[in-house]
């Protein structure tokens, strides 16, 4: 009788809601490549980031006062007197930048596997556009402890608009709401910060994922799975996304959770990183901080800003990096998709790209020295070489024969046991140890051979070139 | 549905006609939910002019005021300082202070109303932090071409002590003026220009 009330309730749901349909077309019947290695977790996690901002961002609300008077000491309340302040506040700043570090580690993952590539164009904008309401929401969220770096970070990146000709000076005056950062300018970021932004974050995610959807998920191999299917007209190399994915994602949950955990429990600033110093002091409108530096994730564009001796020229550079990423899928003229058939040189500008964007992120922290500011130069010429070179270099390259069906990759965790076995040695027992109980696990009676672990590094090594080329 | 007969150039005419319509009507309510974000009537009016009492201020003295939310520097230089000013404009971006934007009393190479008090806006032209006070002359950290003046931390900009700008930084202006007159030789008052001659 309870079950029959229950399936009925869920019928009269299913006749008025297609909840069924969107399950399965999302979830059990929605077909993914089988060949997803450990950069496909990435996705997933940025989601589980979004939901963490979401529920502490509320949560701080509750407490936070929006008001140049208000702000900083709501925010030391927060973290003294509100029960489990401490840990909802870290939670929220570490998520930042956790969000950040997922999210530049899901975009690199859709360079190295082409995953921008026609058909997926529009999955790769709505992700730039995601990318860049990330940075707004972000940039407006350092602002409300009002610190000192929250401050003299605002007033720098406002002043960026002022640069702007003609309308600059007008269009700067417009978004502080006053002629310096001031309590007007706090509180309209208050309200991009926790009502605009989401939202089109939101809207931006479910179109992100729509479209994926449609076109299908790319793989490390870079090929269609769709080109072969079986009687049934599902892919002979997809699995269904639930129940395997969802699982799948489940253990990466687990061990980014570990990760953030640690940060927030153990490092919540991050040693300045993920919350600068200055930002402990009241903002002061008297007084510019010594060094300022914009948190960790803007800091390469931010090398690239400084690394221009213009205004102007420097704010252009700056967007112009951010720009050039959504240019991407027409750039890129070469069809092969992943980079384990593109040509060693490909790789190599790749890899020379990722120096420089690890380059340019240390240097926007430190201060601009004449050295720093030539280094920053040479990597900023890199940085934009990579991508305004593409058309060129893409077109005439020697790709590697692509396979028509997704490879199988033998996992770190079956190679495992035969590298130990590689880098160790037996240690025969002494008379003494063998009564040992200790050494009765063969694991104990193992002793490092330098010799095998030379002829493993000589292998890596060999392997790391050979995969260049 | 039946379409024959139908006249489609009406229906064409009335969608046009609403489309019209509504963009208008969207462009005027655009008007006052865009401008309710500029500075409001009050954020404008608190502009208020600031009193300094300059009687007490010792040569090379440096006074912070805050002035519609901006730090505003008095500077009583010292005669050398007048001196080396006067031998730097080979190395200045903008010297005769063209492009820059002072009140025209302070359009002089001193940029000053006296030569040896010197009154400005203390945020840099680039992206408007506050830059530190340097007078001493060749510092370790800024070099032996450092003759004393203004240097910004953020992006290294740097202004002499008339803050005008160096070339080859960042900043592309001479560091702002503000309007201020002096009401008699100890008191300034900064946010009011001065009277003008013979009115």
């Amino acid at each position: 009788m309870k079950i029959g009330r229950f399936a009925q309730t869920g019928n009269w749901i299913l006749a008025r809601f297609p909840l069924a349909k969107v399950w399965e077309e999302h979830m059990t019947h929605y077909y993914a490549p089988k060949n997803f290695n450990i950069w496909y977790f990435f996705g997933s996690l940025a989601l589980l980031v979004l939901v963490n901002q979401f529920v502490t961002g509320i949560l701080l609300t509750m407490n936070y006062k929006p008001d140049a008077k208000l702000a900083f000491d709501s925010v030391e309340y927060i973290m003294r007197d509100v029960h489990w302040g401490w840990l909802i506040r870290y939670m929220h700043s570490t998520g930042a930048s956790a969000f950040f570090i997922v999210v530049y580690l899901h975009m690199f993952r859709g360079v190295m596997y082409g995953s921008f590539k026609k058909p997926r164009e529009l999955i790769w904008i709505f992700g730039m556009l995601i990318f860049v309401c990330l940075m707004a929401e972000a940039f407006m969220g350092y602002l409300l402890p009002w610190g000192q770096m929250s401050y003299w970070g605002a007033q720098v990146i406002i002043s960026l608009f002022s640069a702007i000709p003609v309308i600059g000076e007008d269009l700067s005056l417009w978004v502080r709401g006053d002629y310096v950062v001031s309590d007007a300018t706090l509180n309209r970021f208050f309200a991009f910060h926790v009502i605009s932004v989401p939202l089109v974050l939101v809207m931006l995610v479910f179109m992100h994922i729509v479209a994926l959807h449609e076109v299908g998920s790319n793989n490390p191999d870079g090929i269609e799975i769709k080109k072969y299917k079986d009687e049934n007209g599902i892919p002979l190399d997809g699995i269904p996304f639930h129940p395997y994915y969802t699982v799948k994602d489940i253990v990466g949950v687990a061990v980014f959770l570990l990760f953030f955990a640690t940060v927030i429990f153990y490092m919540p600033e991050m040693g300045g990183y993920f919350l600068e110093h200055a930002n402990f002091i009241p903002a002061d409108p008297m007084k510019t901080p010594e060094h300022i530096a914009p948190v960790w994730y803007f800091t390469p564009f931010y090398a690239i800003l400084r690394a221009i001796p213009d205004k102007f020229a420097g704010v252009i550079g700056m967007g112009g990096a951010i720009v050039v990423l959504f240019l991407l899928p027409w750039l890129d003229r070469n069809p092969v998709k992943s980079i384990r058939y593109r040509s060693g040189f490909y790789k190599k500008a790749l890899l020379l790209f990722v120096i420089s964007f690890f380059c340019l992120g240390y240097l926007g922290t430190q201060p601009a020295t004449p050295t720093a500011t030539l280094f920053a130069r040479i990597f900023t010429v890199i940085y934009f070489g990579f991508f305004l070179l593409m058309p060129l270099y893409t077109r005439w390259e020697k790709t590697k024969p692509v396979p028509q069906r997704v490879t199988e990759e033998h996992g770190f965790d079956e190679q495992l046991p035969a590298l130990l076995e590689e880098i160790t040695e037996l240690k025969p027992a002494t008379d003494l140890e063998i009564g040992d109980p200790a050494f009765r696990s063969s694991f104990f009676n193992r002793r490092p051979n330098p010799d095998g672990i030379v002829k493993v590094i000589t292998r890596l090594a060999k392997n790391l070139k050979e995969s260049l080329d | 549905m039946i379409n024959e007969g139908v006249d489609k150039s009406k229906r064409q005419f009335l969608t046009s006609a609403l489309t019209v319509v509504g963009a208008v009507g969207t462009g005027y309510l655009a008007v006052p939910f865009l401008s309710q974000m500029q500075p409001s009537v009050k954020a404008m009016a608190a502009g208020a002019p600031v009193t300094v009492d300059i009687s007490k201020m010792e040569t090379g003295q440096l006074l912070r005021v805050e002035w519609r939310g901006k730090p505003v520097w008095i500077l009583n230089r010292t005669p050398e300082v007048l001196e080396t000013l006067k031998s730097l404009d080979s190395q200045l971006r903008d010297p005769k202070s063209e492009e820059s934007s002072q009140p025209e009393a302070s359009k002089n190479p001193g940029r000053s109303i006296k030569p040896e008090v010197f009154v400005a806006v203390g945020l840099c032209t680039h992206l408007g932090c506050s830059p530190t006070f340097r007078p001493e002359i060749a510092p370790h950290d800024l070099g032996e071409n450092w003759k004393g003046g203004f240097f910004c931390p953020c992006h290294g900009s740097w202004f002499d002590l008339a803050g005008r700008v160096y070339q080859g930084v960042p900043a592309p202006t001479n560091l702002e003026i503000p309007p201020y007159r002096y009401i008699n030789d100890t008191q300034i008052i900064v946010g009011e220009a001065p009277e003008e001659k013979g009115a």
